[in-house]
């Protein structure tokens, strides 16, 4: 009973010291121009009420995260413990289960609004741009914060190639990711002493820099006006808006497809594997005749791409293209992505994908908390599962037993 | 010549508002080894407790502009600290042991929160902050070449400075900070308590944020959510330049960052202002990553 009294003590105490702190800003409103202050009472109540229970919960998480469920499993009930993903990953279930949602998809935009088809293009687009950076992050371990930056160069690629080539979709799209990558290198070259922590905010000034550049040379890029009426891809034909539409969602399909296959391959191929040397300990890869410098670079220019490639569809799907599309905001919500889904796992990154664009388009109320409960999440999976959602299975290899 | 010095003095009350907000990253990279993304935050808070609690009494009560100005500092001072302690309890230190690029985007998360939770508990307009340093009787404004409000900063940055360098040499807990920043384990084998240091220093680095933060607000006259993101960036730029975990090199940084801004934008382009920290930041990085007076570190497997 008494580890209950204590309990209520600490939660009395951490609710009373967040409203005391959370006071000024919560309660108090000045409005200056009519010299009137209001007083919301009812906020430092419900900080109170939230704060005694959510603090309760976050020292129950904590202590488990500390000393383990107490209900240790044994090896039997491990072995016997059914698991998705195993289940998932034989033959006889994959392939049926990979077929049903391959016609899921083909038939999705011929039985909702077209409004819908838009909103899952959108989430498509940003799986891509999460595989890219996981990439980065999950293969390399490099913290990327600018990664907007090189979806910009894909976006402004084709805005400024039909602005003053006429040039179609389908000529910017590689010329996209060509465009990705060179920036990828370009980037890459003055950082690649640099890592961890100072690589984060170095790529993170690159971001800002290309946006201010982008902003500024009004002459060539119109500035912060943008670019409009980038023409959206036709089919042999021009396509109507409804048709266009369509036709983007099945291309970001393809391009999803398209990244999850050469992600897969890179997995295990020797770039791949010096990815992860890098990422494990770089002065020991080093040692192992890995070269780090062009190591770094491939992983910049390979995570480039795909925003080189993502930024031409952006471009054609909403017409019009500004700066301020490209804040460090996006580079923070493509990161969510990755870390809230998992780390290095092409499933995991699809899922936060998912989850960071369709939840506040869904829920309509809560759009107004998404970079509030973004924020939150980054927090508290960096707390308690760093690995993310649905972490990453690395390969092992075993001595002794039979190798799957 | 005029606007030369002109230049030189808007550059100097830049550099000291950077300086304010760099010791924060710099005292607690030194301690933790910890890029604390949401430092610039807290400066934002500062300044608006200081709005809010100086614009409450002034509405309220009939004090006089000096008193509210110290009540408003007061009260800026001791929430930031608050809010710096709180946010290290929750968000760094359970992670104090896991590799750093976590700890990182937990501090980005902390960022975030912080951020919008200004924004959704106040707004996300510019409000108009009336500035309480009443004008100096000596100084004619738009005739001399300092304001009132550029005097009180370089003046207050000076005093805090001096305060700050007698707090780590002279004091009990600066000897201990100093301790724990060049040995953790070591430090607490000799009996320093390093949760209690480690706390003072979000405290201290809090504080001389928020100080920042009343200052720059009364230079400005309008501050919103969104100030902190990139007066933190550029502190973090000038803690870096100085080279990090270096409380003067910190200070240098700053100037030499505000110096740097203020004639790139009267000479250059003021559009540009913003890209000279960043276009520094790469160079000393590429150069120099030690900073100006930072020590080198050695790496080993």
């Amino acid at each position: 009973m008494k580890n209950i009294f204590q309990e209520i003590r600490k939660s009395v105490l951490s609710a009373i010291w967040l409203m005391i702190l959370t006071f000024p800003i919560m309660v108090i409103k000045v409005n200056s121009f009519d010299n009137v202050v209001i007083w919301r009472w009812k906020n430092l109540m419900w900080v109170g009420i939230g704060t005694f229970f959510l603090s309760w919960l976050w020292r129950f998480l904590l202590d488990r995260k500390e000393n383990g469920s107490g209900v240790e499993k044994t090896e039997i009930e491990k072995k016997n413990k059914f698991s998705l993903r195993e289940t998932l990953s034989e033959r006889k279930v994959k392939i049926p289960v990979l077929s049903v949602l391959a016609v899921l998809v083909l038939v999705f935009p011929f039985f909702v609004k077209f409004y819908q088809v838009g909103i899952m293009t959108s989430a498509l687009m940003f799986v891509i741009l999460g595989l890219g950076l996981n990439i980065v992050i999950g293969y390399g371990g490099l913290l990327h914060l600018g990664y907007a930056a090189f979806y910009a160069m894909g976006a402004y690629t084709y805005g400024l190639m039909y602005l003053y080539f006429g040039l179609p979709f389908w000529g910017a799209l590689p010329l996209g990711a060509v465009t990705g990558a060179l920036f990828g290198i370009l980037i890459g070259v003055p950082v690649l002493r640099l890592r961890g922590d100072y690589l984060a905010i170095v790529t993170l000034a690159f971001g800002e820099i290309s946006r201010l550049l982008l902003e500024n040379m009004s002459g060539f890029t119109r500035g912060p006006e943008g670019i409009a009426q980038i023409p959206r891809p036709g089919f042999f034909v021009k396509l109507s808006l409804q048709g266009a539409t369509t036709y983007l969602f099945y291309i970001s399909i393809a391009l999803v497809i398209f990244t999850i296959f050469v992600i897969r391959r890179l997995e295990d191929s020797r770039i791949g594997r010096a990815l992860e040397a890098m990422k494990e300990d770089d002065i020991a890869a080093q040692s192992m005749g890995i070269d780090l410098a062009k190591t770094k670079l491939i992983t910049f220019a390979l995570g480039a791409v795909w925003a080189g490639m993502v930024g031409v569809v952006l471009a054609s799907k909403t017409t019009y293209i500004n700066p301020g599309s490209f804040t460090l905001m996006e580079s923070v919500m493509i990161l969510v992505a990755v870390v809230l889904g998992g780390t290095g796992s092409i499933p995991g990154v699809i899922l936060g994908a998912f989850l960071v664009t369709l939840i506040p388009e869904y829920f309509r109320a809560l759009a107004d908390y998404r970079m509030l409960m973004f924020g939150v999440a980054l927090v508290v999976m960096s707390i308690f599962r760093p690995q993310g959602i649905i972490p990453r299975v690395r390969k092992r290899y075993l001595v002794g037993e039979e190798q799957s | 010549m005029k606007y030369f010095l002109q230049l030189v003095l808007a550059g100097l009350t830049k550099g000291s508002i950077y300086a304010l907000i760099a010791l924060g990253y710099t005292m607690v990279y030194g301690i933790i080894k910890l890029i604390n993304f949401a430092h610039g935050e807290i400066y934002m808070i500062g300044a608006f407790t200081a709005l809010i609690v100086g614009g409450a009494l002034q509405i309220t009560t009939g004090l006089p502009p000096l008193a509210i100005l110290a009540i408003s500092l007061a009260a800026a001072i001791f929430f930031s600290s608050g809010y710096g302690v709180t946010m290290e309890k929750i968000a760094y230190k359970p992670l104090r042991n896991a590799p750093r690029l976590t700890a990182l985007i937990s501090a980005i998360g902390m960022s975030l929160i912080l951020q919008n939770y200004v924004l959704l508990a106040q707004t996300s307009d510019f409000l108009p902050f009336r500035s309480m340093i009443p004008n100096f009787p000596f100084l004619t404004p738009g005739k001399s070449l300092v304001t009132t409000t550029q005097l009180v900063i370089l003046v207050t940055t000076v005093i805090v400075m001096v305060l700050l360098t007698l707090l780590i040499k002279f004091t009990r807990i600066g000897k201990a900070m100093r301790a724990t920043s060049q040995d953790k384990v070591m430090a607490q084998l000799v009996g320093i308590d390093i949760n209690r240091v480690i706390t003072f220093t979000f405290a201290i680095g809090s504080a001389t944020a928020a100080i920042g933060g009343v200052l720059i607000a009364n230079h400005m006259g309008q501050i919103n959510f969104y100030i902190g993101f990139l007066a933190g960036i550029k502190a973090f730029v000038a803690a870096v330049l100085g080279g990090i975990g270096s409380i003067p090199g910190a200070v240098l940084g700053s100037l030499v960052l505000g110096m740097t801004e203020s004639f790139g934008a009267g000479y250059i382009s003021s559009a540009y202002e913003d890209a000279f920290a960043f276009v520094i930041l790469i160079i000393i990085l590429i150069f120099k990553p030690s900073g100006l007076l930072g020590r080198n570190e050695i790496e080993k497997v």
